[in-house]
């Protein structure tokens, strides 16, 4: 008997990503909620620009590739288009919180009924390692290597927080991949930011706290690590907005 | 004859989108074509449509290759400064083999300019839309009936060539009213195997059904980007050789040849009548599509005029493709108002009169 197995949203295509680094986690997770609710055959995901560009090479379903930071534009012409259809985007920090910044907050604003999976690993990982929006204070980049300055290139951008504020978010969720429980409570999170799309409860975001061993210059171990003692103090977990939970409680 | 009514050329190349089946307006406000979004606002819900004003002109273009990529036709509108940002996407839509109708109602530049007509972006349409190789299919509209019929055209060309047809009109020909008939005949449907709409498996049993569609434009192999130019070039030759549009005025006994579209087309003929009865044998060739520009005709009307007057709202764009176009073995004058004013008549009566001195014998 098979206990575990790829999921039948992913293709046969190898992954293009480092040694540690935990896109292909996330991949396997977003592949496997299309596989258990079954939607693969209906759903469009939106690749953006950054390390997961290729995205459309590994995701079964079809697949459309946008400019930096307009994934969620991209999505809604698509999703406005055909409402039927099930529609993702997959994007990194430097494309959703610093190029992107106004493409996310007004497809929330307006309620899009899309689903986006936010990877954050703070820094650009594709470009090899330059700062990003959600850069740490203090942290090193090639573009900050005498580490983050908050004096002079400001604070990093606390997505899930600054869109828990947008009235038409229905839910926002931050989840980390840097251990099995972690990882576990991300699958339910993406989950259900799928299920609320086919139950057409609106716009969910999951930011998913990731590691970027190549350009962090740490083991994958070590980068793990890095994620839980500076990241999560940062970037705290939980639920940031579940409107619909917030209804049924009232 | 259908029956003529008295629109605006804004709102009647609105209504022209929705008879070419545009179902998809997204777009930003914008003088002097926020008619175009205002119409769609208030159509688009009366009839099923989608309208949605977005939060620039950046997501708006975006928004477009969401619909098109998903197999629909959309399209969006804007003006000068707000084409520039477009730029973006039309190189998308190009990469990616993408259809859709784009508006751009000119005013004067460059940066935020004036608000008054202009046809300044003439190279920005036909030569420089965006980063990388490709092309546009531009047209430019003198009428309002051409507002329409041009819409309904560009529709058509979009989706037969998977490009961008690009409106290229001027301040005056969104704001003016005249009589149009709204009567364009039948659409044209084209398959589109190559959308994202799903690959068609079911929720019982969790299959996948047909391999997945991508719409892409990331070619990292340099011989495979190549490989790609070298096809979607091939496909703008057939548009070169096949769709070029033009109209010929008083050109049968001609020595002096004006070229000019949209607005200026308007002035010059009005010039070309004074000029002919002061004695000046002088026509007009107007480009009703500016790409593919009409080459062939300019070079044929060479070996018979003795001289050209490239008459634009811009200082001097247009001009360099008929110097291309002729080879230059005629003179070229240039007839020029920018930053929004119009020429009139007399003006270009007063460069016919030039070209006619310095032109020579045949």
């Amino acid at each position: 008997m098979v206990v575990f197995e790829k999921p039948k949203a992913l293709t046969d295509a190898v992954l293009h990503y480092c040694p540690g680094c935990t896109h292909g986690i996330i991949h396997r997770l977003v592949a496997e909620a299309l596989d258990e609710l079954k939607i693969t055959g209906e759903t469009i995901g939106i690749a953006s620009v950054g390390c997961s560009v290729m995205a459309y090479n590994y995701f079964a379903c079809d697949m459309v590739q946008a400019a930096h930071g307009r994934a969620p534009a991209v999505a809604t012409g698509v999703k406005r288009a055909n409402p039927e259809n099930i529609v993702f985007t997959y994007q990194g920090d430097g494309d959703l919180a610093a190029i992107g910044t106004a493409e996310t907050v007004h497809s929330a604003a307006r309620g899009e009924n899309i689903t986006i999976i936010f990877v954050n690993n703070a820094i650009y990982g594709m470009t090899g390692g330059q700062m990003a929006p959600t850069s740490l204070p203090g942290q090193i980049t090639q573009t900050s290597p005498y580490g983050r300055n908050v004096e002079t290139v400001g604070y990093p951008v606390k997505i899930c927080e600054m869109l828990s504020q947008v009235d038409g978010a229905s839910y926002l969720e931050r989840v980390a991949v840097d251990s099995v429980r972690n990882i576990n409570n991300a699958k339910k999170a993406i989950l259900k930011a799928f299920r609320n799309q086919v139950e057409g409860k609106g716009f969910s975001l999951i930011e998913v706290l990731s590691t970027c061993p190549t350009n962090w210059g740490l083991s994958p171990e070590k980068a793990q690590e890095w994620l839980r003692e500076n990241m999560i103090p940062y970037y705290p977990l939980g639920v940031y907005k579940d409107k619909y939970a917030e209804e049924a409680d009232k | 004859m259908a029956e003529k009514v008295l629109m605006k050329g804004n709102e009647a190349l609105a209504e022209a989108a929705i008879m070419a089946g545009c179902r998809h307006y997204l777009g930003y406000p914008i003088t002097p074509q926020t008619e175009v979004a205002a119409y769609m606002a208030k159509r688009m819900p009366q009839i099923g449509g989608v309208f949605l004003q977005a939060e620039s002109e950046i997501a708006a273009i975006n928004m477009v290759i969401g619909v098109s990529a998903a197999g629909k036709r959309a399209m969006t509108s804007s003006s000068s400064p707000g084409v520039s940002l477009k730029s973006e996407g039309l190189s998308y839509l190009a990469g990616c083999d993408l259809p859709a109708f784009v508006v751009n109602v000119q005013r004067g530049g460059p940066g935020l300019g004036g608000i008054q007509p202009s046809q300044s972006d003439y190279f920005m349409a036909t030569h420089a839309g965006g980063h990388g190789d490709f092309h546009m299919i531009v047209l430019a509209p003198a009428s309002v009936q051409e507002m329409v019929s041009l819409t309904f055209k560009g529709f058509d060309l979009a989706d037969k060539y998977r490009m961008t047809s690009m409106i290229l009109a001027d301040g005056t020909m969104g704001q003016m009213m005249e009589p149009v008939s709204l009567d364009m005949g039948e659409i044209t449907h084209y398959d589109k195997p190559w959308a994202v709409t799903g690959t068609g498996g079911s929720r019982e049993p969790n299959s996948i059904g047909r391999p997945h569609n991508i719409i892409n434009s990331l070619l990292l192999q340099p011989e495979e980007l190549e490989r790609f130019n070298f096809e979607r070039y091939a496909r703008y030759k057939v548009v070169e050789e096949n769709e070029v549009m033009y109209e010929e005025y008083m050109m049968e006994d001609a020595d002096i040849c004006l070229v000019a579209f949209g607005v200026t087309a308007r002035v010059s003929k009005n010039a070309i009548k004074i000029a002919r009865e002061q004695g000046i044998k002088v026509g007009l060739i107007r480009p009703i599509t500016l790409w593919p520009f009409p080459k062939a005709v300019l070079r044929n009307a060479a070996e018979k005029v003795r001289a050209f007057v490239s008459v634009e709202l811009s200082m001097g764009q247009m001009i360099e493709d008929v110097e291309l176009a002729t080879r230059c073995i005629r003179p070229v004058l240039l007839c020029n108002r920018t930053g929004g004013v119009i020429m009139t008549p007399e003006e270009v009566v007063a460069k016919i009169k030039e070209a006619d001195e310095i032109g020579g014998s045949k």
